[in-house]
């Protein structure tokens, strides 16, 4: 039992051992979800191994035989019928190894799938994800209208407890995948799926869009910050704050800007005219870890990248290359950089 | 008993006079009869093949080669055609390499890199993958089976046009920019109207038609070859396990393709042409409705391509370890029930969609049970092996590569089948690899061993062993350098479908890996390809029976005559060539002045019928440019059905209007 144990956590660790920080991967091992999937892995690569490992020993064994010249072309008259006795034994001995295997394989992986739908139960946070053509749409919900918030393609959550994700698509079928917390769920119009998670290490993760979804299928992650129960209620809180006015004169011209052209017939940010629910909520942009849905992380000089020309560093995307002279560019990036 | 009427008197003499018109009609018939020109003592050797070749023989020129119904002409064919789309396919699938040989490229952009990745799904699947395994299956069956013709030569000829039309069509689509961009499954919402603008999607949704149509008429040619066509004395039981692999295939395509051609056809086409809603949810239709109908045929296709593999593994592994395969029986029910199997499985490709947990498990059980009967034939060839004296030449070779590379394919599908593990792995390059070590290693390896094994049968001629030997380690080293890292990546979490992937992930070096192996391999199917067109002129004369093996396509010349045999063999075991000394014993009697063949009862093979077969026509390929041109028409007016029918009824109705009434002699059944 104690090999057994240590062997499930050896062969991840070592599978995983080139795996970076496990940002965005199965070796994350950074929610009870995964921690389930990577035993349950572990204990179906032995048992695939073994089995793998007695075919070849007997396909090498049978090759190997000593005492059986090669000669060409001679049928053995009269002796090609016959076997080794011992095959038929062997034949229903095999039969009977994989059975065993495979039902024993069926029932680990039934009892992993009760134990994480029971480490699920009784979720504390409810929150609803809305898959758009290329990006998330997050909106947590509470029974306090007032603390309703809505941002997108960055979600937060706090260790250790059970979060319940309701799981919604606007437009074609997505998939909710963060690798290093659990498995996928499809996000399908006209249906609603809901996957709970009960994180339980501190980081930030990343989750890519895992099913076909057009053309920039590639640019489509949501990054999830997995935090300490004060630092999520601190965020929470800031969340529902509405933009901060802005107090330089060049970040004033990039608000009317945006305020007035076409950005505020898609985006929201909260707290100015703009209302476009079209696009992802703008409020709190900056203080994002990543801009496009994870295309690209958040800098100023990825914010001139995608002001000015959208089209070229997500080609397909529905925000549009705008004609802005310099100073407007110079104007917006300067607003969109105080809303943290 | 004594007829006491009165006009009985006058009736004696009538009686007497019919009596001997028909007497005198039967002395006329019993004449015709014995004029009529058939193989047998009287008529053998070099005399009887003039007689043969005479009433086989197609007219020469472009009209007889279009008209053509000799199952070697159009096997041949389809196996060429779908080794050019093999050839495309994997060019497509290089230039998806490069572009994923490191993070953030943009060689070739998203919208190409989309279409590529559909395009290389679509050829290899619908265009490759069971089209060639149907056209080895058209070229050997009948050889193997010892007779002269597939049943329903005409609609095999029909058969072929369809997939070359369907095939042209996608590639010409390709070169004008109008390929499919949303994948080789392309999963509604998506590619709706509304996602999808444009004809890419109906270009995809027709081609698939064409194949399917084209399939299912093969599929009806090969069941019914194999059950009726068989020679004298094949019972079931003796039945080549090639002949078992492809009758198991032709049914599980006639139970599976319609499922995908409804969906395609009947159900996308109308959503985007004519405004049906079936999969629109805001209309009250479903999104997933679309998943179930394509999976129910898209799981059990993957047996379709994997059985016929499993045919040749078995042919093979007869013929070098000199023995038949062990357990015949065994085999032959694990192909039975792979079959069955198949069918129940479709749920496992949609265990992220949120379906009922409780119909999950029995998905997963489903799916790990097909291991089973897959386990007990590998366990047989292994024995097989183990009892013979196995010879490693090139086919055989394949065969080793086989196993090693299938089993792991296999056991990564047992992960998969796990729903909490498949969660995790579902939709990552994880299932990339599994299905390329499941369809390349499975299917691919024993094609690859097969055509060096039939090679000579085909050609006259044998392929070079010391260049196959050099190709098959290319082939491996590069099958597994690609996608043994493919595991990996999607284990550290990359996704399929994605036109590029962002540093720092962990996922640079095996993709670069990938990248180099998937050139490797590519040099060893040159080095395949190459070796088969050097040999073609070059190779040693291969005489009937270069492999010393036991079937009866053996017992023909090679290449065979265009009447295969000229006497039909009669079989007494299930290896005829290994069993009997000398010459195998036949059967006489079919006529040789007129094509005919030989058709035998279903389970025990005793001759039942004498079928006539058709004259070369050009209707089987006007029918197939009537209907071709329907299915295109109809991706861009829903009127093209209704018109079009006209000349598909025209082109059918001269394909089966009866030519003569005339009387045969003797009856055509025994």
């Amino acid at each position: 039992m104690r090999l057994a144990r240590r062997v499930t956590i050896i062969i991840p660790l070592l599978l995983g051992a080139c795996s970076y920080q496990h940002y965005q991967s199965d070796f994350g091992n950074a929610a009870v979800e995964d921690s389930q999937f990577l035993t349950l892995f572990t204990i179906f690569l032995v048992v695939c191994g073994v089995m793998y490992l007695l075919v070849i020993g007997f396909l090498f064994l049978g090759i190997g035989r000593s005492g059986r010249a090669v000669e060409a072309n001679v049928v053995e008259t009269g002796r090609h019928h016959q076997s080794h006795p011992l095959m038929r034994t062997t034949l229903i001995g095999w039969t009977a190894l994989i059975g065993i295997g495979l039902a024993a394989l069926a029932i680990a992986s039934f009892f992993a799938d009760r134990s994480m739908a029971k480490a699920a139960a009784n979720p504390k946070l409810s929150i609803k994800l809305t898959a758009n053509q290329w990006w998330w749409d997050v909106q947590y919900n509470s029974d306090d209208p007032s603390k309703t918030m809505r941002t997108s393609n960055e979600l937060h959550l706090p260790v250790g407890i059970p979060a319940r994700i309701t799981l919604v698509s606007n437009d074609v079928i997505h998939s909710f995948w963060v690798p290093s917390l659990a498995g996928k769920e499809d996000l399908i119009p006209g249906r609603q799926n809901d996957i709970t998670l009960v994180p339980k290490r501190i980081g930030v993760f990343r989750g890519p869009c895992a099913e076909f979804c057009g053309v920039q299928h590639a640019h489509m992650a949501l990054v999830v910050v997995v935090e300490s129960y004060p630092d999520f209620i601190k965020w929470w809180d800031h969340q529902l704050q509405p933009a901060p006015q802005p107090t330089t004169p060049l970040a004033l011209a990039g608000y009317k800007y945006v305020t007035t052209a076409q950005c505020s017939a898609c985006h929201n940010i909260g707290g100015t005219p703009a209302s476009g629910t079209v696009g992802p909520d703008l409020t709190h942009l900056a203080s994002r870890k990543s801009l496009a849905a994870g295309t690209m992380p958040m800098s100023e000089g990825n914010l001139y990248g995608w002001v000015e020309d959208a089209q070229s560093l997500k080609p397909g995307v529905k925000m549009p290359t705008l004609a802005m002279d310099p100073d407007q560019l110079h104007a917006v990036v300067a607003y969109l950089e105080t809303l943290k | 008993m004594t007829d006491i009427r009165a006009d009985s008197f006058d009736a004696m003499p009538a009686r007497d006079r019919e009596r001997e018109r028909v007497e005198a009609e039967n002395r006329r018939l019993a004449e015709e009869r014995e004029a009529i020109a058939r193989d047998g003592p009287k008529l053998k050797g070099e005399a009887l093949a003039a007689r043969l070749d005479a009433a086989w023989r197609r007219p020469p020129g472009i009209i007889g080669w279009l008209a053509t119904v000799d199952h070697k002409e159009i096997g041949r064919r389809y196996m060429l055609t779908a080794l050019g789309f093999l050839v495309l396919g994997g060019i497509m699938a290089l230039v998806m390499r490069l572009q994923l040989a490191k993070p953030d490229s943009n060689l070739i952009g998203a919208e190409r890199y989309n279409q590529l990745f559909s395009m290389h799904g679509s050829t290899m699947m619908f265009l490759f993958a069971v089209p060639v395994m149907e056209g080895v299956a058209v070229y050997i069956i009948p050889l193997m089976l010892g007779t002269r013709s597939t049943a329903f030569p005409r609609l095999n000829a029909f058969s072929y046009f369809m997939y070359l039309f369907g095939g042209l069509m996608l590639w010409i689509a390709f070169v004008l920019n109008m390929a499919p961009d949303v994948g080789w499954f392309e999963y509604t919402p998506l590619s709706g109207p509304q996602y999808s603008p444009g004809k890419h999607t109906d270009i995809w949704a027709q081609m698939v038609t064409y194949t399917e149509v084209a399939a299912l008429a093969a599929a009806v040619v090969l069941v019914c070859t194999i059950l009726k066509a068989r020679a004298p004395g094949m019972t079931l039981a003796r039945m080549p396990l090639f002949a078992w692999a492809m009758l198991v295939e032709g049914i599980m395509i006639i139970f599976a393709m319609p499922a995908v051609a409804v969906v395609t056809t009947v159900l996308l086409i109308p959503d985007r042409l004519v405004g049906t809603q079936f999969f629109n949810a805001a209309e009250g239709g479903d999104a997933l409705l679309f998943q179930h109908m394509f999976w129910f045929f898209g799981h059990p296709e993957v047996y379709i391509i994997f059985l016929p593999a499993t045919g040749f593994v078995s042919v093979i592994v007869e013929t070098f370890c000199r023995r038949p395969v062990f357990a015949h029986p065994v085999v032959v029910l694990a192909l039975i029930s792979t079959g069955i199997l198949s069918f129940g499985l479709w749920v496992h490709h949609m265990f992220a969609t949120g379906l009922p947990r409780v119909g999950y498990s029995f998905f997963t059980a489903a799916s790990m049970s097909v291991s089973i009967p897959t386990g007990l034939q590998i366990f047989c060839w292994l024995a097989t092996m183990w009892d013979g004296r196995p010879r490693f030449q090139v086919p055989m070779l394949y065969v080793v590569g086989f196993i090693l590379t299938f089993v792991i394919g296999g056991l990564t599908g047992v992960i998969l089948a796990a729903v909490p593990l498949d969660l995790q792995l579902h939709d990552t390059y994880f299932v990339v690899a599994h299905l390329h070590y499941v369809l390349i290693g499975g299917s691919v390896f024993p094609l690859l061993g097969i055509f060096a094994y039939w090679f000579p049968k085909i050609t006259g001629r044998m392929m070079d062993e010391r260049l196959g030997k050099i190709g098959f380690w290319l082939v491996f080293i590069g099958f597994h350098m690609t996608f043994l890292p493919m595991h990996w990546s999607g284990m550290l979490g990359m996704p399929r479908r994605v036109y590029t992937y962002p540093a720092g992930l962990g996922l640079e070096l095996p993709n670069l890996i990938s990248t180099v192996g998937s050139f490797v391999l590519a040099f060893g199917v040159v080095l395949f390809v190459v070796n088969g067109l050097f040999s073609l002129y070059r190779g040693a004369i291969a005489g009937p029976n270069p492999w010393g093996a036991a079937g009866l396509e053996w017992a023909t010349s090679s290449p065979p005559p265009v009447y295969n045999f000229e006497h039909i063999p009669v079989v007494e075991s299930s290896t005829p060539l290994w069993d009997i000394e000398g010459e195998l014993p036949v059967v006489t009697g079919l006529r040789v002045d007129e094509k005919e063949i030989l058709l035998t009862t279903v389970v025990a093979a005793t001759p039942d019928l004498r079928e006539p077969v058709p004259e070369p026509s050009l209707w089987p390929f006007i029918a197939a440019c009537a209907v071709g041109l329907v299915f295109a028409a109809s991706i861009f007016s829903p009127w093209a059905v209704p018109f079009g029918l006209i000349p598909c009824g025209i082109a059918l109705t001269a394909w089966f209007w009866p030519k003569e009434i005339k009387r045969h002699p003797e009856p055509v059944i025994s």
